[in-house]
């Protein structure tokens, strides 16, 4: 410390005070949050053996000062060597497209219709988009399964007021993961649409009105574009998680129902390839750092 | 003003019927006589009875309320603290990366992170248990306050903080004098946010937990998988129901403080 001296006391106690108090939550995510991607990249450039733990050490330290590298790119040419990785990239990204759209157009007329409600209502109607976010993801989920399933409500009901015959099977498709996705995500879209909504300028919709646009298309020309940052927000909050679901395509899909996330848990707690999964988390990474970044960066610009 | 219309109420009634009735099923069939999860057979809390005796509930249960409360209470301070540095000490040097490991646990796939913390507890030979799932807990939970501190330190009046501090307060006690209450109502629901969180969580908790160190939603899990039973709906309501109690008083606390909105 050479300018040790130069600063005046109380304001130099300020200074490592400063520097203490963004050193304590800065640090604890260094390492618990960034440091651990390290150590997946490691492992899935490993190979793995029947040991504990299941992976080869990527620096071998011998009797040399200087330690030889180990490292096998195997995992990643197996993922592209073997067409069912490829394919459960490809079929997340199709699912958390679908879904994300489907819960962009549910999420913003509920969105849309609190924030047009009378004045007091919207906190009762707010609290309610709010209860089903704060409860459980797997509870939410597995209450899905006693309706959707053959023997379930739902066929039970259509069957009762006679709509149809025999029970439809939803349970195990991809019908039933887009329902699932769609609930449980939709209090992630109702938030940041609302919180937007809510905020707009109504002078603006009355000048368009006033000037004889029809609603309809006040909505698209002014009330669509004016939400634009809540829409990115929102379909943000959902792609990107969904794209690595595992709850809902393991309790509510099939087994023809792909999607990484689940292929990760599979080769990591049932096959035990760590290396194998190191490197689907890797590439899954790789595909969201893009959107990770966006969303960011929207959420800075809304809080600034 | 623009009218609120038959569209609006459409919208409402089935977007709201569509978030609850499932929830509602769910907590209907709890108190079902019958084991059979879709046919009524008249009103009973009897299994309500039989979860009081599985021991391997009460024992996750019992974990899962140790872990939550910690790793809470830590990731209160934590996150009180992130958001504080991201609202208040301008641009220094590391900033953007900061802000990026505050937002990114907040979308990141929870399989991702889960892995990634174990790697590397493995890695460095940290037997696992409750305190590795409540390191990994505090980590993500402390985004969640750090951005609900944040949403609340920018819609408030700073001029009051830069008086005391020109008057001579020291930083410290300016924020526990002066800021800490102004933005308690968010603490408070920053730390029922990471409760639910952590209470909730079963990917990130099947990664980092040892043995013995079984979760109540990993516990949920293992039963789900077997089969529908009205155990599962039965526990599932005591858990809504804590959530839902836990939620309306955050609430009241905010609206007290005319602070009501939760932001994501």
């Amino acid at each position: 410390m050479k300018n040790k001296q130069k600063i005046p006391g109380p304001f130099k106690s300020l200074l490592s005070g400063r520097f203490a108090v963004i050193a304590i939550p800065y640090v604890w995510l260094l390492s618990f949050f960034l440091l651990p991607f390290i150590f997946v990249l490691k492992i899935s450039l490993a190979e793995p053996i029947m040991a504990i733990p299941p992976y080869t050490a990527l620096l071998n330290w011998g009797d040399s000062w200087l330690p030889s590298i180990q490292a096998s790119l195997d995992s990643y040419l197996f993922l592209f060597s073997d067409s069912l990785y490829i394919k459960a990239y490809l079929s997340s990204l199709k699912i958390a497209i679908i879904s994300t759209i489907l819960t962009l157009i549910i999420g913003y007329s509920i969105a849309y219709s609190v924030a047009r409600a009378p004045s007091r209502w919207r906190g009762i109607l707010l609290m309610l988009v709010i209860l089903p976010f704060w409860t459980s993801f797997l509870i939410r989920v597995y209450a899905w399964i006693g309706i959707l399933k053959t023997e379930g409500l739902l066929n039970l009901a259509l069957m009762t007021i006679g709509l149809i015959d025999k029970p439809l099977i939803i349970m195990n498709t991809d019908l039933a993961v887009y329902i699932g996705i769609v609930y449980s995500y939709l209090p992630f879209m109702i938030l940041p649409l609302y919180a937007n909504l809510e905020k707009m300028d109504m002078s603006l919709l009355e000048a368009a009105a006033d000037l004889g646009c029809r609603p309809f298309k006040t909505f698209w020309t002014v009330t669509v574009p004016l939400s634009l940052p809540g829409i990115l927000a929102g379909c943000f909050l959902v792609f990107i998680p969904v794209m690595g679901e595992f709850v809902i395509p393991d309790l509510l899909g099939g087994s023809e129902t792909l999607m990484i996330g689940k292929v990760l848990w599979t080769e990591f707690f049932y096959n035990r390839d760590w290396p194998v999964a190191s490197a689907v988390a890797i590439i899954l990474l790789a595909l969201l750092v893009v959107p990770i970044m966006l969303y960011q960066r929207s959420q800075e610009k809304a809080i600034s | 003003m623009k009218k609120f219309g038959n569209f609006n109420i459409a919208a409402l009634v089935i977007g709201f019927s569509f978030l609850y009735i499932p929830i509602i099923l769910l907590i209907l069939f709890s108190f079902n006589e019958s084991r059979l999860v879709t046919v009524w057979g008249g009103f009973s809390t009897k299994w309500y009875g039989e979860l009081m005796q599985n021991q391997g509930i009460k024992d996750a249960a019992w974990v899962t309320i140790k872990v939550a409360f910690v790793s809470s209470t830590v990731a209160t301070i934590l996150g009180t603290i992130a958001g504080l540095v991201m609202t208040r000490f301008g641009n220094f040097r590391g900033r953007t990366l900061f802000s990026g490991m505050i937002y990114a646990p907040m979308v990141m796939p929870e399989v991702i992170i889960g892995l990634s913390t174990l790697l590397m507890f493995v890695a460095l030979a940290v037997d696992r248990g409750v305190f590795t799932v409540t390191l990994a807990h505090i980590t993500f939970s402390m985004c969640y306050v750090a951005v609900v501190i944040q949403s609340r330190m920018s819609s408030y009046d700073d001029s009051i903080t830069e008086a005391a501090l020109d008057l001579g307060c020291t930083p410290f006690r300016t924020f526990i004098l002066i800021t800490l209450p102004i933005i308690l109502p968010a603490v408070i629901s920053g730390w029922l946010l990471s409760f639910t969180l952590s209470l909730d969580d079963l990917v990130i908790a099947s990664f980092t937990s040892g043995p013995g160190s079984t979760t109540l939603p990993m516990k949920i899990y293992s039963m789900v998988r077997l089969g529908v039973t009205p155990e599962i709906n039965a526990v599932s309501t005591i858990l809504v129901g804590l959530v839902t109690l836990g939620v309306i008083s955050a609430s009241i606390i905010g609206r007290r403080q005319k602070q009501n909105i939760i932001k994501v």
